[in-house]
């Protein structure tokens, strides 16, 4: 473990909250107008935060605030403060921006440094970082918790996979981190060079995150690399990696002394209790040039305390389910993406391209899945391809409780009829408006 | 090592959707592909385009960048008198030798002859051929579709 307050009894660890929490609270109401104007119009001050219990009365930050005051209007520190600048990619919108202070590095450094120490990486250990390095975090938050903890970093970044498997070989690389869906497509490729990823390799642990991955890919990932998984979870909002991490127990801590987490209903804002479902917010409470105050993720998850085996004391969350935007009701059953490809994964040990369209049929939904057939899927027979089709239906029953149909399309039809990467197609909703 | 009278065929995943026949044909006439043999199956929803072309890289090459999925078979052909019995012929030494047959197609050959094709499991090919030679039928060399 890197740091004690991991497994400090919860008092102590409130104790730390709270005080963190006000002082944050002051930060944010004194010098930011944005912040002011929405505390005072919940009529709440800084000084009136008595307990923890009243963190749920404060106001919610949410991505449209964040890009509302593009690029700095939320710091909280004069420039000559900020060490570090990231930006995420705005596919949706403006880009969101995120500053950091000598301080927050530190914060993250130290976050990350527990992530890594969840498999006790450390002196000794070549840690192969395939994040893409830029203005994402993942790139560097790996690489600054990697040094902390004293491992030989290899700055490889995305792509170029024939010569990056090449080095972690010939360094001998003990630690892989990545994208799962890039980690999955290493392996192909190494199979492809004629490498045994299970034996040719040093690798004996992954650090995941970045992007959801369903049990199935996870076990995959484990299996064709015959590593320990770790998942990370973070967000660039709240500090980028290192906000929670997997131990060997499987249980996803969140580090809640620098970032207080809380579960809510997504449609009325109200707190939930210990293992309910609802949206994961964030406020953090040690950071300078971007504190942020409830922070609605939109990620769908649980949270649950108790003592874990590992020893931490530490607050977790189970492994994010969906995105709140991406939850569909169909038939009044929940249904996200994430448990069409959980099943799409576990049936052919791939990921093909697919889209959920939603549809009514009279008064019921129904749910189309258009699955992409490529190289790997298609056989040359048509009874093959009724068996795939005939199998996929049979598992999607089993593993989202409704009847699915499901439909093979030809590659890029996706692309071409919906547009990039979209992968829920709602038609309800286009024909009530 | 591939059997000598083994004959490539491309096959084409396609959804059933107008205009779609008429993009393979045309990718592969941009190419300057000749098709020598064909045969569709289809389902309700999607089909399958079979090819026996002369030029089985180029047009792999071609219907790739065109964004078609495919894949590539290997079949054989045989040649037989375009008369009563001729199918038959071949279809009983090949059940005689307990090969299962997954689909065939033919077309008319020069002066009196038929052509047939027969796509057998991969690893029954060699034991097919095999089979048929010693039954006595000629088998057409690849070259012959690729000329």
């Amino acid at each position: 473990m890197w740091n004690d307050i991991e497994c400090a009894p919860k008092e102590e660890i409130e104790v730390l909250q709270l005080r963190r929490l006000r002082e944050t609270a002051q930060r944010v109401y004194n010098l930011v107008p944005f912040y002011r104007e929405k505390f005072d119009e919940v009529g709440i001050k800084p000084e009136g935060i008595r307990s923890l219990e009243d963190l749920k009365r404060l106001p919610f930050t949410t991505k449209q605030d964040l890009r509302a005051h593009y690029p700095f209007g939320l710091f909280t520190v004069p420039m000559d403060q900020v060490v570090r600048i990231h930006s995420s990619s705005g596919t949706t919108g403006k880009p969101t921006v995120v500053g950091y202070t000598r301080h927050d590095m530190e914060v993250w450094k130290e976050v990350m440094a527990r992530t890594m120490s969840m498999a006790d990486v450390g002196p000794g250990d070549v840690c192969n970082n395939a994040y893409g390095y830029g203005l994402f975090t993942g790139g560097l938050g790996f690489h600054y918790g990697a040094e902390k903890v004293g491992a030989a970093v290899v700055p490889a970044s995305g792509g170029f996979t024939k010569r990056q498997l090449l080095l972690m070989k010939d360094f001998g690389a003990t630690v892989l981190c990545s994208t799962p869906s890039f980690a999955l497509h290493m392996a192909e490729v190494a199979r492809e060079e004629g490498y045994d990823p299970r034996n040719d390799f040093k690798l004996r642990v992954g650090f995941f995150g970045a992007e959801p991955a369903s049990q199935g890919l996870r076990d995959a990932l484990s299996d064709a690399w015959d590593i320990l998984y770790v998942e990370a979870y973070g967000l660039s909002e709240i500090i980028g990696p290192g906000v929670a991490a997997g131990c060997p127990h499987g249980n996803l801590h969140i580090f809640e002394d620098h970032f207080i987490p809380e579960v809510i209903d997504p449609d009325t804002g109200e707190v939930l209790p210990y293992g309910e479902e609802g949206e994961l917010v964030f406020t953090t409470v040690t950071k300078q040039a971007l504190p942020i105050i409830r922070y609605r993720t939109r990620d769908i998850t649980r949270l649950h305390h108790g003592p874990c085996p590992c020893g931490r004391t530490m607050v977790f969350m189970d492994s994010v389910k969906g995105r709140s935007d991406d939850m569909l009701i169909v038939n009044g059953v929940n249904v996200f993406p994430s448990q069409v490809e959980h099943v799409l994964t576990k049936m052919e040990g791939i990921t093909p391209n697919y889209v959920i369209i939603v549809d009514k049929k009279g008064v019921l939904d129904k749910l189309e899945v258009w699955v992409e057939v490529d190289e790997n899927i298609f056989a040359d027979g048509l009874g093959a391809l009724e068996e795939l089709k005939r199998r996929l239906q049979n598992e999607m029953l089993n593993e989202l409780y409704i009847n699915v149909k499901v439909k093979l399309v030809e590659p890029k039809t996706l692309e071409r009829s919906m547009g990039k990467a979209k992968r829920i197609i709602d038609k309800r909703e286009a024909e009530e408006m | 090592m591939a059997n000598k009278f083994a004959v490539k065929q491309l096959s084409i995943f396609l959804e059933n959707r107008k205009g779609r026949l008429l993009e393979v044909t045309k990718t592969l006439m941009d190419a300057r592909i000749n098709i020598r043999a064909l045969s569709m199956a289809e389902s309700a929803e999607f089909g399958i385009l079979r090819l026996v072309v002369n030029n089985p890289e180029k047009a792999r090459t071609a219907l790739a960048s065109g964004g078609f999925t495919l894949r590539e078979q290997e079949v054989f052909a045989v040649e037989v008198n375009d008369e009563p019995g001729g199918f038959y012929g071949v279809v009983k030494i090949l059940a005689e030798s307990d090969i299962n047959i997954e689909y065939t197609y033919a077309f008319v050959g020069e002066s009196k002859k038929a052509i047939l094709i027969f796509k057998v499991p991969e690893e029954l090919l060699p034991k097919a051929v095999s089979a048929i030679e010693q039954g006595g039928i000629r088998l057409v060399e690849p070259l012959f579709f690729y000329s």
